[in-house]
């Protein structure tokens, strides 16, 4: 393969208009998945779970290699796998300690489990190879429709939880003597987490699920300190990866995954400078005598 | 005038040991009640069961009428000085926006009312000019100043303060003692101090409850800080000494397993 083939693999936008509406849905799916991955990741990185988020989208893996095999619908298998995976380590790691060697114990089992029921499997090649870089190309409209509604249920969930959720994760001592219920909103969020992890999986598989739910809100820490203002960039970093990765890869002929992943990388990597940047200069927001 | 804190035959074991047994005590509004203590003999876990975190074995505790509850809003609780991460993603005004309304369910859907009490709370505390910086970037003592902040939010009656100096240096040990007792002189809340080193707030001091070796003594200071009491409650004899308004303990038992015994000695010394 030549350097010019490669390029053409890679970008070509021959057609562009009318391959445009064909991937509508899948579009529309990478916008709401940027959209939750944006919002769940701020949590992710006030909880200190970028870890954890591997963990559950191994077993997610797992779940949807099952399904796979067994003809069973394969959203639903990597649901029952993430969500379990999400709730053992909300109910059995408190401490950071051990939930770390919780989640290296779970995710190789996970992963060896996939591969089991993946190489069990006599379909298609290229779905098994969807589970693990992702495939939204193929979104039709009824997949769209529960993929946008469990995501909305997700989202509501996380509003209604919003502040004691925020309060429990920046500052669980006081939250605690505040009377915030802690450990039930430890969990709860867990479950929230292993559902945008099976929905996320559908775009960018297991393996660069961290590109949706942690790169964008950990590019946005860099920059700003504001809750709004994280909030607001994460979404914005996570939607631009998210629609601007399959809007380049309509083209060519590689899987999304990439073009994700690059251009969230990207955004982490310009936020960092910025952030280095303005903390060699020293601001940080303080009110100097003599400037005020 | 009703006690705010109202403890009666209260006592606290775990396991066969009895941290204090038979504890008696009206707190009133606007007293500084200090709670002092070695290592390990029972202070936090008093605040604990003020706060509605730690059952009492015996006995009963309330807070004005009603007995202790989780996260109740007459009280304003101002923990050890922790440090945050650098990228903990919260400017000085979010840490005390958490105690106006970080317990509410929902998202904070009218900014204006809740930004207009973080403002006044910052100024009360004279933390303004540095409302904006990210609470990872702050000395200690800034970050304590924002803790008395935030305990404020809901004009509680009673203020728990757990080592709230505890590695602060002079200046901030004295500022921020300051701050606590102007909230109980001025706006009449009870202030429960627990603290292993009284002379930084021995000027505001009503009252002392200290905890030592499964027993204790109640009363003011001059009345508890003496040699006679202390030797009493350590089953050990120990030299109280007062000089210039600061009192000295020396000779505590656990003196060589005890971490805090020298800068006790060294903070009289100084002083």
């Amino acid at each position: 393969m030549d350097w010019d083939s490669i390029l053409g693999a890679i970008f070509s936008f021959e057609n562009y208009g009318e391959l445009l509406v064909l991937v509508q849905n899948s579009i529309w799916a990478g916008a709401v998945l940027g959209l939750l991955g944006g919002l769940v990741g701020t949590f992710v990185m006030k909880r200190d779970l970028a870890f954890a988020v591997h963990g559950i989208s191994e077993l997610s893996f797992a779940g949807a290699a099952f399904a796979l095999l067994i003809g069973a619908d394969i959203v639903f298998g990597s649901l029952i796998g993430s969500v379990t995976a999400a709730l053992l380590l909300g109910l059995m790691g408190v401490r950071a300690r051990d939930k770390n060697s919780i989640i290296g114990v779970i995710m190789p089992f996970g992963l060896g489990l996939g591969i089991l029921f993946l190489s069990l499997y006599e379909g298609r090649a290229a779905n098994k190879f969807g589970l693990l870089t992702g495939q939204i190309v193929s979104v039709d409209t009824v997949q769209l429709q529960a993929l946008a509604g469990t995501a909305v249920v997700v989202m509501v969930a996380l509003a209604a939880i919003w502040r004691p959720l925020n309060f429990a994760s920046v500052d669980p001592e006081l939250a605690e003597a505040r009377g915030v219920p802690v450990r039930t909103l430890a969990i709860v969020f867990m479950v929230l987490l292993g559902v945008s992890v099976a929905l996320s999986i559908q775009v960018v598989g297991a393996l660069l699920v961290l590109a949706l739910l942690i790169t964008p809100a950990a590019a946005a820490l860099r920059v700003t300190s504001s809750p709004v203002a994280v909030v607001l960039l994460s979404v914005a970093f996570a939607m631009t990866a998210t629609v601007g990765g399959i809007l380049l890869a309509l083209g060519g002929r590689i899987p999304i995954s990439p073009y994700v992943t690059t251009l969230s990388f990207l955004i982490y990597v310009v936020c960092r400078v910025v952030g280095s940047v303005r903390a060699r200069k020293g601001i940080n927001g303080r009110v100097l005598a003599g400037t005020a | 005038m009703k006690p705010v804190v109202s403890l009666t035959g209260a006592s606290l074991k775990f396991g066969k040991r009895a941290l204090w047994e038979d504890l008696d005590l009206d707190i009133m509004p606007g007293e500084f009640f200090a709670v002092l203590g070695p290592n390990g003999s029972g202070k936090t876990s008093f605040l604990k069961v003020l706060l509605g975190l730690q059952d009492l074995h015996r006995g009963q505790a309330l807070l004005g009428s009603r007995p202790v509850e989780r996260g109740s809003s007459l009280i304003g609780y101002i923990p050890q000085q922790k440090s945050f991460a650098p990228d903990t993603p919260m400017r000085a005004r979010d840490l005390v926006g958490l105690g106006v309304d970080g317990h509410r369910w929902g998202l904070r859907l009218s900014p204006g009312k809740a930004n207009r009490r973080i403002d006044q709370l910052l100024e009360l505390v004279g933390a303004t000019e540095y409302a904006r910086v990210p609470v990872g970037q702050l000395s200690g003592g800034e970050q304590q100043r924002l803790r008395v902040a935030q305990a404020l939010a809901t004009d509680p009656q009673i203020l728990l303060c757990d080592e709230p100096l505890l590695s602060l240096d002079l200046h901030h040990q004295q500022a921020v003692s300051a701050l606590i007792n102007k909230q109980c002189r001025e706006q009449n809340s009870a202030v429960v101090f627990v603290t292993h080193e009284i002379n930084p707030i021995i000027d505001y001091v009503d009252r002392v409850l200290y905890l030592a070796g499964g027993r204790f003594k109640v009363g003011t200071p001059e009345e508890v800080m003496t040699t006679e009491v202390l030797s009493d409650l350590y089953g050990s004899h120990v030299e109280v000494i007062h000089a210039n308004g600061r009192i000295v303990v020396v000779g505590l038992p656990d003196a060589t397993t005890h971490h805090h015994a020298p800068t006790h000695v060294l903070a009289g010394e100084a002083a």
